[in-house]
């Protein structure tokens, strides 16, 4: 039992980032677009977010700067493919790319700078026994991201913004033809979901590991990538997943410390596993993708022709 | 800009052609000597510790020699460019400090016979290509015998990249050392299967804080082991570099490359023209490696014991992996002896107080 609760701890920290990462990607993908820039937004707004902090001495101005930065280059990326017409694939990886060198010469003066690790839990909640540090003695971004799933799930399904913009992603034509400026709406999802990864690259260099070393998001921009469909692009879905995901890892680890005998190979490679699974799955389900998957994914609109 | 090159460039033939004909003279000119990094030099890490080592060198040979570097270089067919530039551009002495340079150091080198290649961590040579490797291990076993004599809770926690023969050498050397001082101690082990991941290798050190360990180390590229333990106020055993800047109170000591000593003779050697294509696996005996950047938890007493077990092995009259060598599942690799380099480099157990089974190949 002593155990469970800093495994549960953990497992809620490396779920974060890939939540709020997958959040902001799920917004992007139900307007029609896919964004595979995500590990550079991430990148960035890590280097931004920690030199903003290392700079300023809050940690509050690094967050705010993290998720403009994710912001900032979902804008030129919108600018691309929504008015421009580009490839989405394409734009997408040439953004991560890009991210990936931008946020080296960013945080090339702050390798090395050291921040104070964020100490932060609930009032009275976090001295239960057990359930205290499993639960209540996290990053108040941890509980934002709770809040930001439950959120997007009631906008989605709930209010008639989020119906418009479900509309938005399944038959742009029609909702032009409503009178919707579709092309307005991509912008402020896509700029909405960079600044979730924005969040999600500062929390992980300012709380998950509270330092900025070269590509130290180290891949978590495409893991999210793989939550949407894995969540068969439901918001609660996500946050069951971010968590399964950063759980499994956590959990090969102490399996692995207490000398469990399995190849810690094949432990690193279940979350993925996991995801193919789920996508098998689906697939095999004509319902289920048809339901969740917006259908103009992907697809180039012009309001025009 | 352009004018400006072509201006140099014209001085520097010019100049080039009257030492020429000054014949003798051209011996002053100085040994042009290039660096391949495979990650940027930032503050701590591997290729640091190469830079360090340059910077040794420079110090030790002055202006005899002429040293430029570059970083960031990735292991594929960039590095192969990048050291025929620096081949181009007049270096007669190239350090390529990783292991995935092998191949293309071993391309270029046939391209350019009269300049001398040094290679870090590879086995190929060539007859300009030398190779070089340090046995950390040994600095391990001593840092294991330090972890012996500090840990309260007799579990040391170890974060480990890849289950390789490198890796496991370390582990099991350290664990050695560990066990020399107390018997009953363990080694846990967290696999991470990166090289460097700083999130996981974080994720890895508090989990085995979280069963027990008071003391980790790592053999990992980033310092978010050191940090962790700093901040959960235990120790740990820092690699590649002194990392107190990171764990000023956490860090007992640091197990760390030196490469200075070592590039310094490459170099003179070429100087005096007695350079050979060498395969050098270097210890303490050979300034290599080191424990160093002890904390303040590391009384002199200590210290000194530490040294000691230092030069026993310098000398040669302690061997890391003296017989009998027995894994965790009670097997016995070696009943007598000790283990040669073909057995190091074939390594594939974990010894005995080591927690968890390793997966064979």
């Amino acid at each position: 039992m002593d155990a469970l609760a800093p495994l549960i701890a953990a497992a809620m920290n490396a779920g974060t980032p890939l939540m709020l990462a997958a959040l902001g990607l799920l917004i992007n993908e139900k307007s029609g677009v896919i964004n595979l820039g995500s590990e550079g937004m991430m990148l960035v707004a890590a280097a931004l977010g920690f030199a903003m902090t290392v700079q300023t001495g809050s940690s509050v101005l690094g967050f705010v700067s993290g998720a403009l930065a994710g912001a900032l280059m979902a804008g030129l990326f919108a600018w691309l493919v929504v008015w421009l017409g580009a490839n989405q694939v394409a734009c997408g990886l040439a953004l991560s790319l890009f991210g990936v060198g931008v946020s080296a010469s960013i945080g090339l003066p702050y390798v090395g700078a050291t921040i104070k690790a964020s100490s932060w839990s609930v009032p009275f909640l976090a001295d239960l026994p057990f359930v205290g540090p499993a639960l209540f003695q996290h990053h108040p971004l941890v509980y934002g991201a709770l809040a930001l799933a439950l959120a997007l799930a009631f906008f989605l399904y709930r209010t008639r913004a989020g119906l418009v913009l479900r509309a938005v992603g399944e038959s742009p034509e029609s909702a032009h033809a409503l009178g919707y400026p579709v092309r307005r709406i991509r912008l402020a999802a896509l700029l909405f979901g960079g600044a979730c990864c924005g969040l999600a690259g500062a929390f992980m260099s300012l709380v998950y590991t509270p330092m900025w070393v070269e590509n130290m998001v180290s891949g978590r921009g495409w893991i999210a990538l793989a939550l949407t469909p894995f969540a068969t692009w439901r918001p609660l879905r996500v946050l069951v997943g971010a968590y399964l995901f950063g759980g499994i890892t956590i959990l090969t680890f102490h399996m692995q410390a207490l000398g469990v005998p399995i190849a810690s190979q094949l432990l690193s490679m279940l979350p993925y596993l996991a995801t193919i699974f789920v996508l098998v799955l689906i697939s095999r389900n004509v319902d289920w993708i048809r339901i969740n998957m917006p259908a103009s994914l992907g697809r180039v609109f012009n309001p025009n022709s | 800009m352009k004018n400006h090159l072509i201006r140099h460039t014209l001085a520097a033939a010019t100049a080039a052609a009257c030492l020429w004909a000054a014949g003798p003279a051209v011996a002053q000119e100085p040994l042009k000597i290039g660096f391949v990094y495979v990650s940027p030099v930032g503050e701590a890490g591997w290729s640091w510790q190469q830079d360090l080592g340059r910077k040794y060198m420079e110090k030790q040979l002055g202006d005899k020699i002429k040293t430029q570097y570059v970083e960031d270089v990735p292991e594929g067919a960039d590095a192969e460019r990048v050291i025929r530039d620096l081949a181009q551009q007049g270096n007669k002495l190239i350090f390529t400090t990783s292991f995935g340079f092998m191949n293309p150091t071993i391309k270029v080198a046939k391209q350019f016979p009269d300049v001398k290649f040094v290679h870090s961590t590879g086995y190929k040579t060539a007859p300009n290509v030398a190779t070089a490797n340090a046995r950390f291990y040994q600095a391990r076993y001593v840092a294991g015998v330090l972890a012996g004599h500090k840990t309260q809770t007799g579990v040391v926690g170890y974060v480990g990249a890849y289950p390789i023969p490198e890796v496991l050498q370390g582990i099991n050397a350290f664990t050695r050392g560990l066990r020399s001082v107390k018997p009953d101690a363990t080694v846990r082990v967290i696999m991470v299967n990166s090289w460097f991941d700083p999130g996981k290798e974080r994720d890895a050190a508090l989990a085995l804080l979280d069963q027990g360990a008071d003391i980790v180390t790592h053999h990992t590229d980033s310092t978010a082991t050191v940090q962790a333990a700093e901040e959960r106020g235990k120790w740990a055993i820092a690699y590649h570099s002194d990392m107190s800047k990171f764990g000023p109170h956490a860090q007992l000591a640091a197990v760390t490359h030196h490469w200075g000593p070592y590039f310094t003779r490459e170099a003179q050697a070429v100087l005096d023209g007695t350079w050979k294509p060498d395969q050098v696996w270097g210890g303490f005996k050979e300034h290599m490696v080191d424990v160093e950047g002890f904390g303040p938890a590391v009384d002199d007493a200590l210290k000194a014991q530490v040294k000691e077990k230092e030069a026993a092995i310098a000398d040669g009259t302690l061997n890391v992996f003296a017989a009998p060598i027995k894994t965790n599942e009670g097997k016995v690799v070696l009943a007598e002896g000790a283990l040669d380099d073909k057995g190091l480099n074939a390594m594939n157990y974990y010894v005995e107080g080591v927690v968890g089974k390793l997966q064979k190949n």
